[in-house]
């Protein structure tokens, strides 16, 4: 099981998907525009596939939205 | 990523960062009761900047629930992504910092800080800081300040792309309250001046140009109409009207004396 935060939430997941692209992925989040801090640093999209979560770590998705 | 720019077929473009727009009107995309009418009314008014918010995502929705992302094609407009709601230099530039990822790299970022949760007034020693390092960083700050000479004139010198003084509080729709002091920032500034917030109905937006502005950003003003999409077009055709007449060149004003418009030779006795 892996133990995270999702914009502010904790989430557990199964252990298998420790990539942060499994993880969009599982979150419904797979081809969606957004961007992704893990842990305070952003994660550029090009890495999702090779940045590994462990537990504890939180992470920030964002994504843009109506606003003046 | 973004629109194309036309350089070559605009009589009187909008230049910001060196890059060309045919539209002075830039808007706002949120308060809209929901996406079609956004689509709708954005397109009536002819903008081509559009701002948008970065905020946390929902997580857990359908996958192909609707975004604004769909309403407002990407290809179509220019995205200028904010950093509303942020009350500090480092929540704004790690909000800005985001922005720039989610939208492949796209350096313009409007810039706020704000220092007043119901005047929603810029905190502009935050402000200034924050512009400092997203500079630093690359990007191209359009920043949004109080209608202060000097603060614009050191935001300019620390090279924001566009200044862009409230005409009064955000949201209020008070219209052009100190015309004069926009004056003083445009006519010292060697960069786009935009008036953002403030604006209420067409001829607020009619004024700042006559002003000399060069461009005009709102949100509420539109979205908040009983017809926004007529509203939209009203600003579209405010903007215009305005830009024509500061090109033009109004009339001097007359105190206390008239000057008949017809000839006074050539009356019937």
């Amino acid at each position: 099981m892996l133990l995270l935060t999702v914009n502010g939430i904790e989430r557990t997941l199964s252990s298998d998907e420790t990539t942060l692209a499994r993880i969009v992925q599982h979150l419904n989040l797979e081809g969606k525009r957004i961007a992704v801090e893990l842990n305070g640093e952003i994660v550029p999209k090009s890495r999702y596939s090779v940045t590994h979560l462990r537990n504890g770590d939180k992470l920030e998705v964002v994504a843009a939205i109506g606003g003046g | 990523m973004n629109a194309p720019a036309r350089h070559s077929a605009l009589a009187d473009p909008l230049v910001i960062a060196g890059r060309a727009y045919g539209s002075r009107l830039l808007v706002g995309t949120g308060k809209y009761r929901d996406f079609a009418q956004t689509r709708e009314a954005i397109s009536a008014s002819g903008a081509e900047i559009v701002t948008v918010a970065i905020r946390r995502t929902n997580i857990g929705q359908e996958a192909d629930a609707p975004s604004l992302l769909d309403a407002l094609p990407i290809a179509e407009y220019t995205y200028l992504p904010n950093s509303a709601g942020c009350y500090t230099a480092a929540d704004a530039v790690r909000t800005l910092r985001l922005a720039r990822e989610l939208l492949d790299g796209h350096p313009l970022a409007k810039l706020e800080v704000l220092g007043n949760a119901n005047t929603l007034y810029p905190n502009v020693r935050e402000t200034l800081s924050a512009a400092e390092v997203l500079i630093a960083d690359g990007f191209e700050v359009l920043v949004y300040t109080s209608d202060d000479p000097i603060i614009a004139r050191e935001l300019e010198d620390i090279g924001c792309v566009a200044i862009m003084p409230l005409a009064s509080l955000i949201g209020s729709g008070m219209g052009i309250l100190n015309p004069w002091n926009l004056r003083l920032i445009i006519e010292q500034a060697n960069v786009p001046v935009l008036v953002d917030a403030g604006v209420g109905t067409a001829s607020d937006a009619a004024i700042a140009m006559e002003l000399g502005c060069a461009g005009v950003l709102m949100n509420t003003a539109i979205a908040q109409a009983q017809d926004p999409v007529r509203m939209a077009r009203a600003m579209k055709l405010a903007v215009e009207a305005g830009r024509e007449a500061f090109l033009a060149g109004r009339m001097p004003k007359k105190l206390y004396s008239a000057s008949p418009s017809s000839p006074v030779s050539g009356l019937i006795s």
